[in-house]
């Protein structure tokens, strides 16, 4: 399976057309798949929380938006996400790459990832884990709950679901 | 002028457009001068109204106004990149600069001292950036609307505040009846 792919035929299938990244090691490769489609208009942020703002207009204006980021953007985006997107009850999945969890090679990484969760369900925000590949099968299903209850859900997902970092 | 009265004298411009307003007392003014359902009032969220205000123009052909402030551009300098490299035409970004920070007490901002928004526009690449003072905010504003092409004006004015109340309607409600006259 490709999981870069796969994960973008998700986006399009449920009528996204307007995602925001800030980049990060693991997610180039989701990156570059979007950034190719047709039906995807790709805007790169230079912070989380811009992109985020970009999501609340495109989401105002007609289109499906989705943001991509690291989880560091967790620490980035509190108050954007409790007094624009919670506060105006605006849907927006946030595909995020946890970093810091198991086959992490980077140490300052693990100091975010022991808040991510915590801070997430502080915030009252939905969180599914992608820890091994078969878990995006739960992506679509995900996408369609986010624009249900229109609220921002958080998919974070793992080394382990990309595959790890190689010989680091 | 202080930013009310420019509000006040480009009300009926505002009136017709599809319009993103700065959070706190920016917000208040427009509410109190002119409310209207195609207005986004921000309630929270210092710094993201040029972001919302560019996803709105890039998702949909209306044209889209938004009212920033210095002090707010400065909280989110890297808006400046993304709105030269993702021309909207649609789009005209309206920095009503006092050289404060109106809503918490008027505190100096560096755009009344050396910083100049103008130039770090043009320096983004934004390719039509206007300068101007307070009193040809509605000309400008116009000749923006008129020429069909992304816009950035830095509305050189002086610092202060009028006394408006706190906006009360529910942010949803806010938001609810902005996507409608959006799709309208």
């Amino acid at each position: 399976m490709n999981i870069d792919k796969k994960i973008t035929d998700d986006l399009v299938a449920n009528d996204i057309s307007f995602v925001t990244t800030v980049p990060c090691k693991q997610l180039a490769g989701v990156i570059e798949e979007i950034d190719g489609r047709d039906e995807i208009f790709h805007i790169p942020s230079n912070k989380e929380d811009e992109g985020m703002g970009l999501c609340a207009g495109a989401w105002m204006g007609g289109k499906r938006p989705a943001i991509i980021m690291q989880n560091t953007a967790i620490g980035v985006t509190i108050n954007t996400l409790a007094t624009l997107i919670q506060y105006y009850r605006m849907p927006l999945p946030m595909l995020i790459s946890y970093r810091g969890e198991l086959r992490e090679p980077v140490a300052c990484q693990v100091e975010m990832a022991v808040h991510t969760k915590a801070l997430l369900a502080q915030m009252n925000i939905p969180t599914y884990h992608f820890h091994k590949q078969s878990d995006v099968a739960e992506l679509d299903m995900i996408l369609k709950y986010t624009f249900m209850c229109n609220k921002p859900v958080a998919i974070l997902t793992d080394a382990n679901f990309w595959g790890g970092y190689g010989d680091q | 002028m202080i930013r009310s009265e420019i509000l006040q004298d480009i009300a009926p411009i505002l009136r017709d457009q599809l319009v993103v307003c700065n959070i706190g007392i920016p917000s208040q003014e427009l509410h109190a001068i002119d409310d209207q359902p195609t207005n986004f009032y921000m309630l929270g969220t210092m710094g993201l109204a040029s972001s919302i205000g560019l996803g709105l123009a890039l998702a949909q052909p209306k044209p889209v106004i938004v009212i920033d402030g210095d002090g707010s551009i400065l909280t989110n300098m890297g808006t400046l990149p993304t709105i030269a490299n993702n021309v909207a035409n649609n789009y005209i970004l309206m920095i009503i600069d006092n050289g404060s920070y109106g809503s918490t007490g008027d505190q100096p901002t560096y755009t009344g001292k050396k910083t100049s928004l103008a130039k770090v526009a043009e320096a983004c690449g934004c390719e039509r950036v206007i300068e101007c003072r307070d009193v040809d905010t509605g000309r400008v504003l116009q000749e923006a609307l008129d020429s069909g092409e992304m816009t950035v004006m830095v509305v050189k004015c002086d610092s202060g505040n009028a006394k408006m109340p706190v906006i009360t309607m529910d942010p949803v409600i806010i938001r609810d009846r902005f996507m409608k006259a959006v799709s309208s």
